[in-house]
């Protein structure tokens, strides 16, 4: 008969599965009162499944029929999106007491979408794709419209699940065409089968099907149209979780299929990534600059943001895999700290989003208007601030791989983008506050503010460990 | 031979027949219904490949369950579907023509079908034996070679409860509950009485 | 020694900056002033050892990225080119610290503008040591962000703080060039470290590559490409509208970054490439032309100004024009000599007219100036040497530089050497008259402004007019002095292998050689500009205006600058703007909710039912959207076939 399978390379996301079931069983004999503590634990089982994930990494390992691979790619997104679920659960914690949305099923929630989008980075076939992709998305339909009691989150929610089943139906239309085209759904079986040398039309239309459905997931134009709605929607901190984790795990994703089965296609998904990156690219910077509620600003700062990343992408080479990681990882730390701070946007008591509410504020809290500039500075891409580096090393892999066209594109897109998040800062600095925001920060706010605006302003003494990281991980892509 | 060529056509045919209905009945009780032809067809479909367990369960749990329960749904919410429908004229135009070309585009995959030669050796799993019984082989797949697949399946339907409960459950004031504690562990003496009651007294 | 030249400066911004609040005014003061005088003087130790003792050398101080083909160490480079750099900006860094002392005293928050002007400080000699173009490029941005914050200093201001948005978008466009010319080096060599380029540049001297679909020499594309960014920093013609505005900030800033320092980082960039330049002569032309017409143009507005930093700032543009085009006909010693004297007479005059603003309780428009020069003599006596520096009359420093310049763009005998020349004689005939033009107005004939202006007027405290007297000692004996070094006798071991002039374009050398009458014609020219202006402003100053009315549609064209900035608003702002709205009312506004018939004017009825109904239509459009998106991506490959 058959033997157990080896678990191992597994184990993290098994751990976050039993944990979250626990978590959910403790906090629901413990009542909603328990809600910090839930949050706490579930921020340990994270940190936790990070080490679990540290101690099984390492070469290459295939197992539970094919369905799953772990790698070291897989060990660098896994720790990446395991980073971001965390930080942004711990910013999350009084954010949900203040706004009376606080109860037990959030952060187990977090845990079970976050075990979905490890899942999702370590998918080694279509179908396990595919229920990664559901794990994770099925629980944050559920989180964006938690505070069911308000219609915008209800709205969001709705609509998030209305346009994910449909980009679901994409996806699993397209997998069916490429299983039908070649025979199997398994990654190895996929690129061997390609490898030879047989690549009909209708590979390439289901190939398209499937990246719509992941590019839904990425937010990349044009199947972005869901994310302003759904992140000014959301509850704030739920959009700041919306913003990085599930992004990394479906970059990471995208990467994965895109260059281990279809790697051999890959004059042919260029095309298609391009245009998505230079859509999402011009959109984002382009649509960013009518805004005035700082959440649908942060949607279409990621769109954006989504398109330089797949810059990197659209190189198809190693360094261009590399790239993306290193932006994906600097990205994350931006993103972080940008919503601490929106987080902490309160008058009298209320959550504000509007970016002339940010006015006064280097009066009010200067260094967090510092901290908020740096952020700004940085995704605007300039040096010596961290964004600059991740862009950098994009457009360096697009010129390398002759794509000049999309490199001159993303420098001049990333020029206009630079005006809005100026915009922020001048609002910050030069405009006259009409009524100032509170002052009371909470102190795990604070810590991660000056955390990760350190990060971003220090970065470039030492970008030494996470390049050779991303490296490390982009090597082993291409390895096999 | 020929009767399961038959049957086949027959039951494909209606069943595409029975999907187009669902989407363009106007009445959507009848959409409904039509939904239940269609998974009865599909039912056929799998009968006819031998796999009949999974027809049984198509009949079973999505006739049984998920179709009655549309049915209640529809009737319950006393939706008007004419006024949705109302914008379909002034959107075909558009919605026609793309469609049309995702039609023609799909068409021309068809007509280009070529199948990689590695492709027909590569199916995902051997037909079983005919002495395995069905549900027998799909057990012995799902506990072994997809049991990934399985438990990651347990785990979106756990989701999907926890989320249903979340959006869903409310306290509200003034509902008298079942606390199934209070009842179990309350004693006779606290709420029985035993009473003389004289004969022909009344109480 | 060399390192805690470079970070004693990012030292004393960071103690002023961040603990500006515990050691008080004072304290920042003295801390950010130390430091920097402490590094000027070992720049000064550094200068004889380096550039006089022949002595360049590299200091590594650790590696930065080493990434796959991308290797990165940070280090500094230190030879004659970056010897005179560290000279420039350390001595006129700390003259403008001192200055500010007394400059700023009234204002209130004095640590944090002696914190950024360390930091641009610390940045800038980042800049000027870099070992190779990364490093380059993180000084490039550092000044530039810096700037942005010493310019928004009055943040009250709204004019301020355009400027600042201003300067710091325009300097975006030339930081792309830039951005892409790096990229480009690295796809030519790949490596962006100096001493690795410049090896390679023989062997890449005829290599093409592909821009845009064109296939270009690659040198030169590369090179335009980097001096793209050079134009931006340096305000040359075309990217240049952002300098006059950036006077918006405090004027020790204006001496320090818009006069002596960050713009002539495009020059000292030119400088540094010069062998790649060497290899890219149509290159070279642009740089000629480009930098020929910016001193010409800049000094044709120069003279129809009235706000005396305006003026100077102008007149900065135009002797920025002079070094580039020194640069374009290989005469980078005389550029990089130019951008010494320069920077000292230019810092001198800039402090110069904030002594006199200061004096003036800020007033800044000339025509409310006047009849003080008894008043503040020792200011009047700074400006006068500042101008004859400026204006290139003997003995001063100006006067070797610039005659050098004009005589080099004559013995290059090419054609944009000849309309360099002419333009540049015809730059110096205005920029003797403005000039003198500036220092008539301000200080001569009958006070203009009201009585308790004039009241107050009096002179600096010593802690402002010392550093002028350091300046002025500069602005009269740099030249003398560095003459020998930097385009005489001794040039060839000065610069040793900091700059590269091919053997057939040594115009230095064929400068030595021109005929009798073109040394003269610069002097003859600003005589006689300096006579123009006294017969304009002080003998009948009548006349002025009466020429602006004959010919008012010139000055008018003159006085709003060549209408630069309207056309800048109308090409690129307002179309970028429009774009963005568009593109907002378009996407988000029409797309979505007008071609479907559930548009904004169905939701101002306020009807509930159609309210919910046009959520739907909503999630139905996004729908539709996304089906689109793959009909279109699939249809594509279909066309592509």
């Amino acid at each position: 008969m058959a033997q157990v399978p080896n678990l191992i390379p597994a184990l993290p996301e098994i751990f976050l599965a039993v944990a979250a079931m626990a978590l959910l069983m403790l906090g629901v004999f413990r009542g909603d009162g328990s809600t910090r503590l839930v949050s706490w634990l579930s921020v340990a089982a994270l940190v936790v499944a990070g080490g679990l994930v540290l101690a099984v990494g390492g070469p290459r390992e295939v197992t539970l029929s094919g369905l799953f691979v772990m790698d070291r790619f897989g060990v660098f997104m896994k720790l990446l999106v395991l980073l971001g679920s965390a930080l942004t659960l711990i910013l999350s914690m009084t954010y949900v007491e203040r706004e009376q949305m606080s109860r037990v099923e959030y952060p187990v929630l977090i845990v079970l979408s976050t075990t979905g989008m490890l899942m999702m980075v370590s998918a080694n076939d279509l179908i396990s794709l595919y229920v990664g992709l559901e794990t994770q998305s099925l629980a944050a339909y559920v989180i964006a419209a938690f505070r069911r009691d308000s219609a915008r989150s209800s709205e969001a929610g709705l609509k998030y699940f209305v346009l994910g089943a449909l980009s679901s139906g994409m996806l699993l239309y397209g997998s069916s065409l490429v299983y039908g085209f070649a025979g199997s759904t398994g990654f190895d079986r996929l690129a061997a089968v390609l490898a030879a040398g047989s690549v009909s039309t209708g590979l390439l239309v289901g190939l398209v099907f499937v990246a719509a459905g992941v590019a839904f997931k990425l937010s990349a134009v044009p199947f972005h149209m869901w994310t302003p709605d759904v992140y000014e929607g959301s509850p704030t901190s739920v959009t700041a979780f919306f913003a990085v984790a599930p992004k990394v795990a479906a970059v990471a994703l995208f990467v994965r299929l895109l260059i281990e089965p279809f790697g051999s296609l890959v004059e042919q998904w260029r095309q298609i990534v391009w245009f998505m990156s230079v859509g999402s690219m011009l959109l984002g910077s382009f649509a960013a600059i009518g805004q005035s509620n700082i959440k649908r600003l942060m949607a279409y700062s990621s769109i954006g943001h989504v398109g330089y990343a797949l810059v990197g992408l659209a190189a198809g080479s190693e360094l261009g895999v590399r790239g993306v990681m290193f932006y994906l990882a600097i990205y994350i730390f931006m993103n972080i700290g940008a919503f601490a701070v929106i987080l902490c946007m309160r008058q009298n008591g209320r959550a504000v989003e509007g970016i002339q509410d940010l006015s006064g504020l280097s009066k009010s809290h200067p260094m967090l208007a510092l901290a908020m500039a740096i952020f700004m500075f940085s995704m605007a891409g300039i040096p010596p601030n961290a964004g600059f580096f991740a862009k950098l090393f994009v457009f360096q892999a697009a010129i390398e791989a002759q794509l000049y066209v999309l490199a001159v594109i993303g420098v001049l897109s990333s020029v206009v983008g630079a005006y809005y998040y100026l915009r922020i800062v001048k609002v910050m600095y030069f405009d006259d506050a009409v009524e100032p925001l509170d002052r009371a920060i909470p102190a795990e706010s604070r810590v991660l503010v000056a955390a990760t605006a350190l990060f971003t302003l220090l970065f470039f003494f030492v970008p030494a460990p996470l390049l050779e990281g991303a490296a490390n991980a982009a090597s082993s892509l291409f390895a096999g | 031979m020929i009767v399961q060529g038959l049957a086949f056509y027959m039951f494909a045919a209606i069943l595409v027949a029975s999907a187009v209905m669902v989407i363009s009945a106007r009445n959507p009780v009848h959409s409904v219904l039509f939904l239940i032809l269609s998974f009865f067809n599909a039912a056929g479909l799998f009968i006819l490949i031998g796999a009949e367990f999974v027809a049984m369960i198509l009949v079973i749990v999505y006739v049984g369950a998920v179709a009655v329960l549309f049915l209640f749904v529809v009737m319950m919410l006393d939706i008007d579907f004419r006024a949705l429908r109302s914008g379909l004229l002034r959107y075909l135009p558009i919605g026609g023509t793309v469609g049309l070309i995702l039609l023609v585009e799909l068409a021309v995959v068809l007509g280009a079908w070529a199948v990689a030669p590695e492709a027909t050796t590569g199916v995902a799993a051997p037909l079983p034996p005919p002495e395995i019984t069905n549900t027998r082989a799909i057990g012995q797949l799902i506990y072994t070679q997809y049991v990934y697949l399985f438990q990651a399946s347990g785990l979106i339907l756990f989701i999907a409860m926890i989320g249903a409960i979340v959006l869903t459950l409310r306290e509200r004031e003034g509902v008298r509950r079942q606390n199934i504690t209070r009842q179990v562990s309350r004693r006779r003496e606290e709420v029985v009485a035993v009473r003389k009651v004289p004969t022909r007294g009344g109480v | 020694m060399e390192v805690l030249a470079i970070f004693l400066p990012l030292l004393g911004a960071f103690i002023a900056g961040f603990f500006g609040r515990w050691i008080g005014d004072r304290g920042a003061q003295i801390v950010t002033c130390a430091g920097l005088i402490v590094s000027a003087m070992i720049s000064i130790w550094l200068f004889n050892d380096i550039a006089l003792g022949g002595n360049p050398r590299t200091v590594e101080l650790f590696t930065w990225m080493d990434s796959g083909a991308l290797e990165v160490s940070w280090s500094l480079r230190l030879d004659s080119l970056t010897a005179v750099m560290l000279i420039v900006v350390t001595v006129v860094s700390s003259c403008v610290h001192v200055y500010s002392v007394g400059y700023m005293s009234h204002d209130h928050s004095i640590p944090r503008f002696m914190a950024y002007l360390s930091l641009f400080t610390f940045f800038m000699l980042m800049l000027v040591t870099a070992d190779n173009l990364l490093q380059m490029f993180f000084g490039w941005e550092g000044v530039g962000l810096a700037s942005y914050l010493l310019i928004n200093f009055w943040y009250e201001k709204p004019s301020a703080n355009a400027a600042a948005m201003k300067a710091f978008i325009v300097n975006r466009v030339g930081d792309f060039g830039f951005a892409l010319g790096i990229m480009a080096t690295f796809a030519i060599f790949g490596t962006i470290q100096f001493d690795a380029i410049f090896g390679a540049v023989p062997q890449a001297a005829n290599q093409d590559m592909n821009f845009l679909g064109f296939q270009a020499h690659a040198l030169t594309v590369t090179c335009l490409l980097l001096f793209m960014g050079a134009m931006g920093k340096s305000a040359q013609l075309g990217l240049h509208t952002w300098l006059p505005d950036a006077m918006e900030g405090p004027t020790p800033v204006s001496a320090l970054i818009h006069a002596a320092t960050m713009v002539t980082a495009g020059v000292f960039m030119v400088c540094r490439l010069s062998p790649m330049f060497e290899y890219a002569p149509a290159a070279l032309a642009v740089v000629t032309i480009v930098g020929a017409l910016t001193a010409f143009v800049a000094a044709t507005i120069g003279f129809t100004q009235f706000d005396i930093k305006r003026v100077i700032a102008y007149s900065t543009m135009s002797q920025l024009g002079y070094m580039f085009f020194a640069a374009g006909v290989s005469a980078y010693g005389a550029a990089m000599f130019h951008l010494m004297t320069h920077a000292f007479f230019k810092a001198l005059l800039f402090l110069g007219a904030g002594s006199v603003i200061h004096a003036m309780s800020d007033e800044q428009d000339m025509r409310r100036m006047g009849g003080i020069w008894k008043m503040i003599p020792f200011t009047y006596a700074m400006m006068w040497v500042g101008s004859l520096a400026l204006a290139g009359i003997p003995v001063f420093a100006g006067y070797y530089s610039k005659d050098m310049i004009l005589e080099a763009a004559y013995a290059d005998h090419s054609a944009v050497g000849t309309l360099a020349f002419w333009l540049g004689i015809a730059a110096a005939f205005l920029t003797a008259f403005y000039s003198w033009r500036l220092i008539i107005m301000a200080f001569h004939g009958k006070p203009r402004a009201d009585e308790k202006t004039m009241a107050h007027v009096h002179e600096s405290p010593l802690v402002m007019t010392l550093p002028l007297l350091v300046l002025a000692i500069g602005a009269v004996f740099s030249g003398m002095v560095a003459y020998g070094w930097f385009v005489g006798e001794g040039r060839a071991e000065f610069w040793g292998r900091a700059i590269l002039v091919l053997h057939e374009n040594d115009t230095v050398e064929a400068a030595h050689h021109v005929p009798g009458w073109v040394p003269l014609a610069p002097l003859v020219v600003a005589l006689a500009g300096i006579a123009t202006a006294y017969v304009f402003y002080m003998f009948r100053p009548d006349l002025p205006g009466a020429l602006a009315q004959r010919f008012a549609g010139l000055h008018r064209f003159l006085y709003n600058k060549w209408y630069f900035d309207e056309l800048y608003d109308r090409i690129f702002v307002r179309p970028a703007k429009a774009l963005g709205f568009g593109l907002w009312q378009a996407g988000d506004r029409a797309v979505i909710d007008g071609v479907g018939p559930d548009g904004v004017a169905a939701a101002t009825r306020g009807m509930a039912a159609r309210a919910a109904r046009l959520q739907s239509g909503y999630v139905y459009h996004y729908a539709f959207a996304m089906v689109v998106g793959v009909v279109v991506l699939v249809g594509w490959f279909y066309l592509r076939g």
